[in-house]
């Protein structure tokens, strides 16, 4: 335990002392402001001229959920830039250290793969957490500030969402980072993996086949849809939970297997 | 401390180590001399668990490498040929990051970070960035590093590599001060670093071993071969006639033309043997002017050739 901690420490050090996490989160916070902003006054611009239009014909009053409508084109932009800027952020964790030969270190000093590679875990889920905080202010924002003001329960649900789709990108950036001593062939193969996951869906959208349920539910943005919608379904729960253990153990086997390939 | 039996280990077809068996005793130093691609690494990977075995087992203070690495990793210290080191943290940084994985509580990890920088002599640079060091202090960064869990064995793949006369000097008197406390398995290629610093010495070639002794002894059986190297007005045949039915010459070599007719000659001898009078005598005795004549001890190169090429030829003898 007191490895894992050790580890952690040191990749969020590693973090902050290397440009990489710098020019992640703000290019992150940089895009995300803008789009909140652009999305707020597209919707509210919208909902004002919906309300014209109504004074003007006459018809049913059917108010926009601006808060809502926000919270969901806003975190679905936010899901899109972690599928982009996540593969980044993972693509040197253990390539790296196997360039440098302190894979060697790690792996000859009295700790195991399992604690070397849930150190490095938490610690790329925490900077994640980190990049996320600075949003918390448009949200509380919208709290204080629109009417009707809106449920934070779906902001929670939304924030979970992003999460656990951030943290399943990182463990598989991870383990296709443990594949690897180079690089940039780790963040091609993560976006591959990531493109793969995201497109999957496509070709069964329109049955209802087995095979387009099947393909549906591997979609690795379709389950988050639920959470921008405040809906915290279990299938999406199990997907996400499956992702991270499916990375985080394949990254555990990739390591035992360097002990016995590398020459 | 450490007892190796039959260790093989093989990549695909490529044996790297070869039923290889040695025990090292506690507080000893032990250097692995061998050319490069003898499977020096290899042995030392295996025995700091970073690799499994092929066949055989070791064991480093009574724990096996395999199945109890973790025990064994907790005793072993561990410099391989490129120090594992993360350039951008401080030395300071550095060390005390090893020592948390090393297992190093930390009521005493300060102290032990502070007595590995100063045994290595690196604490002048403690808040500098270890990008920002030169090679010298690079290598002896990694070696605190392999000291600073104050490991019951140390083990050292190539550690003078890379510094300077100066440096070879200190980190020798070093690792010479580590023993008696710390059991030491160093490797190198320089044979003079083995005589200075070993008490024992394993000559590996091919993953076999070619040799276990004292530096002391082998360094007489090895270096007994003298070479004489002289230079003499004359024809060749005239000199090669004068000079193989010496007694204790095992081979003449005219290496080349020196400047106006005159032509230079390498004769080695038998080990144990000074020939350079005889030689002398008996250039000048068939009336060939002599103008040099030097001695030269074998080089390293030369020793390894000679090893090697002896395998060899006991291989085609035997066949």
């Amino acid at each position: 335990m007191r490895s894992l901690y050790a580890v952690y420490r040191k990749e969020m050090g590693h973090y902050f002392v290397s440009p990489i996490a710098y020019i992640i989160i703000g290019l992150f916070l940089i895009l995300s402001g803008y789009f909140f902003m652009a999305f707020l006054s597209e919707i509210i611009r919208s909902a004002m001229q919906q309300g014209l239009e109504e004074m003007q014909y006459g018809g049913g009053a059917q108010a926009m959920d601006v808060p809502g409508l926000v919270i969901r084109y806003y975190f679905g932009l936010l899901g899109t830039l972690f599928l982009f800027l996540l593969p980044m952020l993972t693509m040197g964790v253990y390539s790296e250290e196997r360039k440098r030969g302190t894979m060697e270190l790690l792996m000859t000093s009295p700790i195991t793969d399992l604690e070397i590679v849930l150190g490095k875990f938490l610690a790329s889920v925490s900077l994640i957490a980190i990049m996320l905080v600075p949003t918390a202010a448009y949200q509380i924002f919208m709290l204080f500030k629109t009417e009707p003001s809106p449920p934070w329960r779906v902001l929670l649900a939304a924030y979970l969402g992003l999460m656990l789709l951030g943290s399943a990108v990182l463990a598989i950036g991870s383990f296709l980072s443990s594949v690897t001593e180079n690089q940039l062939i780790a963040s091609v193969l993560t976006f591959s993996a990531i493109l793969m996951l995201w497109v999957i869906d496509i070709g069964g959208q329109n049955g209802s086949t087995f095979v387009g349920n099947l393909l549906g539910y591997l979609s690795i943005i379709r389950h988050y849809d639920d959470f921008t919608r405040g809906v915290v379904d279990t299938s999406a729960l199990i997907y996400y939970g499956s992702l991270i253990f499916l990375g985080l153990f394949l990254t555990v086997r990739s390591l035992d297997s360097m002990r016995w390939r590398r020459a | 401390m450490i007892e190796v039996q039959d260790l093989t280990k093989s990549f695909g077809d490529n044996i790297a180590v070869n039923h290889l068996s040695f025990t090292v005793n506690k507080g000893e130093i032990l250097g692995f001399l061998g050319p490069n691609g003898a499977g020096k690494t290899t042995t030392m990977r295996i025995l700091t668990g970073f690799m499994p075995a092929t066949s055989g087992t070791a064991r480093v203070a009574g724990f096996d490498v395999f199945t109890d690495s973790i025990e064994v990793r907790r005793r072993i210290g561990y410099l391989p040929e490129n120090p594992p080191l993360y350039t951008d943290m401080t030395v300071a940084d550095y060390l005390d990051f090893v020592a948390r994985i090393k297992g190093v509580g930390p009521d005493k990890r300060r102290q032990r970070v502070d007595e590995a920088m100063e045994k290595t002599n690196i604490s002048d640079k403690r808040n500098e960035l270890i990008k920002r060091l030169s090679r010298g202090y690079k290598q002896r960064v990694g070696l605190s590093q392999a000291l600073v869990h104050d490991p019951e064995v140390i083990i050292l793949d190539e550690p003078t590599v890379g510094l300077d006369p100066k440096q070879i000097i200190e980190v020798r008197h070093l690792i010479k001060g580590l023993a008696g406390s710390h059991t030491i398995i160093l490797s190198t290629h320089i044979l003079p670093e083995v005589s200075m610093t070993c008490d024992r010495v394993v000559i590996i070639n091919h993953g076999t071993i070619a040799a276990v002794d004292t530096p002391a002894n082998l360094t007489m059986q090895l270096k007994g071969g003298q070479r004489v190297r002289i230079e003499v007005q004359g024809s060749e045949a005239a000199l090669r006639d004068a000079l193989s039915s010496l007694p204790g010459v095992r081979k003449v070599d005219v290496q080349a033309g020196a400047a106006s007719g005159r032509i230079a000659v390498s004769v080695e001898a038998a080990p144990g043997e000074d020939i350079r009078s005889q030689v002398a005598a008996a250039v000048v005795g068939k009336g060939l002017p002599l103008y040099e004549l030097t001695g030269v001890s074998l080089s390293l190169e030369d020793i390894f050739l000679q090893l090697t090429t002896e395998d060899a030829a006991h291989a085609s003898a035997a066949a």
